[in-house]
C-alpha cells in the first residue's frame, strides 16, 4: 500500500529515535516533495532489533533553502514511509 | 598508507570478527578470503566507465540505464557485482549537474567505481556536499555556470548512484575503449566533468 504519490508534498519526522536510522538529522522536520517510489524495503530502524517488516520508501526531493535557509541546490534522499507525514 | 592498515583500531576489529564468525561456523577463512578477492580484483571505475561509454554511443543503451540501472550493469556482465542493491544512473546535462554522497556512512556502487576514495568517507565530503556543493566541486576544479542546477543524492538507503557524464561533442569519432578511458572515478561520483 503507497501512502505518497510522485509529487506529494511530505515532512520528515522531527523524532530522534532511539537508536539506529536512516533518517538523517538534517532533513528531519523539513518538507520536501516525492520524486518516486523507489521500492519496498525493510526498516532498518526495526531490522537491526530483529523485527524485519518492509515499507514503501520513496525518493524525496529537498530545496536546499529548505534545509540549510539558503542555497540554489536540491538535496534526493530516499526516506521509509514511516519517517513521513503529510505536509500542508 | 595501506601498509599501515594493520596497526589500525578498526583492523582489530575485523580479525575479531572474522574470528568469531570463523568459531561459530559461520564462514571459513577460505570462503572470507574468496569474498575479498573478488571485491577487490574486479570492482574498478573501468567497468562504471565502459557503461558510460555505451551509453555515449548507444542511445537505446542510454534509455535503458537511466530506466533499470540494474539491467543496464547486467548486460555489460555487472549484474553479479551489483545485485543487492538498487542501480539508479543519474545524468548530467547542461542544465542539471548530480552529485553523489553517502552522509551516514560511505555507499556507492563499488563493482562499478572501485574502492571508495579517502575523501568520499570524510566527514568534510559527507557534511559540506548536501550543504555547498558549489562550493565542494569547486574545490575540485569544477566550476559549474549560475545557470546549472546541482542535485545531490544522499545514498542514505539501499539506493546506489552512478552519475552519467556528459558526452564529449566528438564522441561519434571514437570507439567505446577510446570514450571510456576519458571517464574517471571523480567523474562518476559527480566531482569531475568525466
Amino acid at each position: 500500500m503507497i501512502r505518497f504519490a510522485a509529487g506529494a508534498r511530505v515532512r520528515a519526522r522531527v523524532a530522534d529515535p532511539d537508536g539506529h536510522t536512516r533518517l538523517p538529522r538534517y532533513a528531519r522536520g523539513h518538507v520536501g516533495e516525492v520524486v518516486e517510489v523507489r521500492a519496498t524495503w525493510q526498516l532498518p530502524d526495526e531490522a537491526v532489533r530483529g523485527v524485519f517488516r518492509s515499507e514503501p520508501v520513496y525518493a524525496v526531493r529537498f530545496n536546499a533553502a529548505e534545509l540549510w535557509g539558503s542555497g540554489s541546490h536540491s538535496v534526493i534522499l530516499d526516506l521509509w514511509e514511516s519517517y513521513l507525514e503529510d505536509a500542508p | 598508507m595501506s601498509g599501515e592498515h594493520g596497526e589500525l583500531p578498526v583492523a582489530a576489529r575485523v580479525r575479531r570478527l572474522e574470528e568469531r564468525l570463523i568459531a561459530a561456523g559461520l564462514a571459513t577463512d577460505e570462503e572470507l578470503d574468496d569474498v575479498l578477492e573478488r571485491v577487490f580484483t574486479s570492482a574498478s571505475p573501468v567497468n562504471g566507465a565502459r557503461m558510460v561509454a555505451r551509453a555515449w554511443r548507444d542511445p537505446g543503451y542510454r534509455d535503458r540505464l537511466l530506466a533499470d540501472g540494474n539491467a543496464a550493469a547486467g548486460e555489460l556482465g555487472f549484474g553479479a557485482g551489483t545485485e543487492g542493491y538498487l542501480l539508479k544512473a543519474v545524468e548530467n546535462t547542461p542544465a542539471v549537474h548530480n552529485m553523489i554522497v553517502c552522509t551516514l556512512c560511505s555507499c556507492y556502487p563499488t563493482a562499478l567505481l572501485g574502492p571508495s576514495p579517502s575523501w568520499y568517507k570524510s566527514f568534510a565530503y559527507r557534511s559540506r556536499a548536501v550543504r555547498e556543493p558549489r562550493a565542494v566541486l569547486a574545490e575540485f576544479g569544477l566550476e559549474l555556470p549560475d545557470s546549472t542546477e546541482i542535485r545531490v543524492w544522499d545514498a542514505n538507503s539501499e539506493t546506489r548512484y552512478l552519475v552519467l557524464p556528459r558526452r564529449t561533442d566528438d564522441a561519434d569519432e571514437m570507439d567505446e575503449s577510446e570514450l571510456a578511458s576519458l571517464v574517471t572515478r571523480n567523474g562518476l561520483i559527480g566531482t569531475a566533468i568525466r
